[in-house]
């Protein structure tokens, strides 16, 4: 029964691994050509991908959004999860839901929303425009995190501050804000690697002036192959790798994905 | 007035998220809805008016078809990967934390990719020259290499791909707080580990597994790139011709018509499966 488990679980990984491990034997192909298993072995395709203007562009708008949009992400969160932890009322219940409602749609029917707003404003395939857009869409991310983080604050600790003459601001700057620090980071870096993954909206909102490292694999896509592709992919895996990686190691990724307790 | 003040400071911290949110996000909303009934205009990409073309042009049986064909597969997407999941998570959770983080990092990494890496991962698997092909031919299974894309398997591969990873997620809180010892009471009361799975465990999850059903169904019903790049144009999504209509036939009001009633169906499948969950419990 246990090797029945164990070949199940198998089975799975191999299929999220595969497509991940054949992208991974393209990209160190000698020629340029899509070939498994390789052939030869070169690292030129990722030379390319930081050397060649028109990646390196496209790489560089990728980290500016998501830098952009983390860092606009966690603005918007850390207020309204505190708002929403001291209140706990209708108003501030709806105010979450309205926080978390963008995550919830299909990404095409926002991405056409911000489209549209972006136009009607006038900043219509400004980087600008991807970044706010991208900023707002993924803020349920940190609003998550930091509400589990806040929950997780023993309010006794609050009172004990209070009682010794603290007020609000040095509450906040000496026993929130540092329980909370690790949740913001968190939400930030998970922010971070959706947005440099984002397609859609990036590519309706600014596509053809702000493009970004997605909408170039998809663009080259359409006029053939080129082993970059595969090597930018590679580099999107080994960057989320890192940053759960770092999640993980530093912090308590079972229970910031909700398991009441993490069995050691 | 001192207590109204107060009530003012007190309503003063969620203003700026509040701000940003109404102003990015309801009011693209709103705008979208107004669009919807607006006219197309070749120069200005659309032209105030009042009109239900654009919600009528959809009732034609090409849209029909295309509104079921998306919802055939986020449907099936939905099943095949909910149904995975269930059992994969299910063995996740009893892992040790170690070895749990570890398949947590794998997943959120799988999760985070865009579709585009997706769409071109498993075009590269399924192709000639790179694929599983030359795997089949190796062990002897396939006399010549050949490409299993594009063609509705691979699309449908692709879309379980997309959402196996949230299955997981929404699933993982309530597996992970699943008191241990009610499988193993039934197992003591003589049950085999695939009954107490799937007489006391299942049922306890219930409303669990419906809300990664919906969510999967909701978010592959978003799926853009895939049916582009795995399926054949028979086989393009609600999304795909939302995005075409916006982009290459620039008919934003057309665009924004069928993007509120993908909403509408979204919201109206939530809606019906919680009051479902409600009517359970």
């Amino acid at each position: 029964m246990l090797i029945l488990r164990y070949a199940f679980i198998l089975v799975v990984l191999l299929f999220l691994a595969a497509p991940l491990v054949v992208i991974f034997g393209v990209s160190v192909n000698e020629p340029k050509q899509l070939l498994f298993p390789p052939e030869g072995f070169s690292l030129r395709w990722y030379a390319e991908l930081f050397q060649a203007s028109d990646w390196l562009n496209a790489l560089r708008n990728s980290v500016v959004i998501a830098l952009g949009a983390s860092t606009i992400a966690v603005s918007i969160a850390l207020p309204l999860a505190l708002y929403v932890w001291k209140k706990q009322s209708k108003m501030a219940q709806a105010l979450f839901g309205l926080g978390v409602a963008p995550f919830l749609l299909p990404p095409v029917i926002s991405a056409l929303g911000f489209m549209i707003f972006w136009i009607t404003v006038g900043f219509y395939g400004q980087i600008y425009a991807t970044i706010i857009s991208h900023g707002v869409f993924l803020v349920t991310l940190p609003l998550v995190t930091i509400s589990l983080g806040l929950e997780a604050i023993d309010r006794q600790l609050i009172e004990a501050s209070r009682t010794m003459g603290a007020d609000d601001k040095t509450v906040f700057r000496t026993v929130i804000f540092p329980l909370a620090r690790p949740y913001m980071i968190s939400g930030f870096a998970f922010v971070f690697v959706l947005s440099l993954n984002e397609y859609i909206i990036a590519y309706m909102v600014a596509g053809f002036t702000a493009e970004t490292l997605p909408i170039k694999i998809f663009n080259s896509l359409r006029y053939g192959y080129t082993p970059v592709m595969a090597s930018v992919a590679v580099f999107f895996v080994l960057t989320a790798i890192v940053v759960f990686g770092s999640i993980a190691r530093f912090g308590d990724l079972p229970r910031l994905l909700g398991a009441e307790r993490a069995r050691r | 007035m001192t207590t109204l003040t107060a009530r003012l400071k007190d309503h003063r911290g969620p203003a700026y998220p509040l701000v940003m949110l109404v102003v990015f996000f309801v009011v693209p909303f709103v705008i979208m809805l107004s669009v919807s009934f607006f006219s197309r205009d070749e120069g200005a990409f659309f032209q105030p008016a009042f009109e239900l073309s654009n919600y009528a042009r959809f009732i034609s049986p090409f849209f029909g078809k295309v509104l079921l064909t998306s919802l055939t597969f986020s449907a099936a997407a939905a099943i095949i990967s909910v149904s995975v999941a269930v059992p994969f998570t299910y063995f996740v959770t009893r892992m040790r934390a170690r070895w749990q983080s570890v398949m947590l990092v794998f997943l959120l990494s799988v999760l985070s990719l865009s579709e585009v890496i997706i769409g071109f991962a498993w075009s590269t698997l399924l192709s000639k020259t790179a694929g599983i092909g030359n795997l089949l031919v190796a062990i002897g299974l396939m006399e010549i290499s050949q490409s299993f894309t594009p063609s509705l398997g691979a699309l449908l591969l692709g879309l379980t791909y997309l959402g196996f990873p949230y299955a997981v997620l929404v699933l993982y809180p309530a597996l992970s707080r699943l008191d241990p010892e009610i499988p193993e009471a039934a197992r003591m009361l003589g049950a085999s580990p695939i009954r107490s799975f799937g007489n006391v465990v299942m049922p306890m999850m219930r409303n669990t597994i419906t809300g990664a059903l919906i969510l999967v169904f909701v978010f592959t019903l978003g799926a853009y790139l895939l049916p582009q790049v795995l399926g054949r144009p028979q086989h393009w999504t609600l999304s795909v011709h939302i995005t075409d209509q916006a982009i290459f036939q620039s008919n934003l009001p057309f665009a924004a018509a069928m993007a509120i009633f993908l909403m509408l169906v979204s919201l109206a499948l939530v809606g019906i499966s919680t009051l479902l969950g409600r009517a359970r419990t």
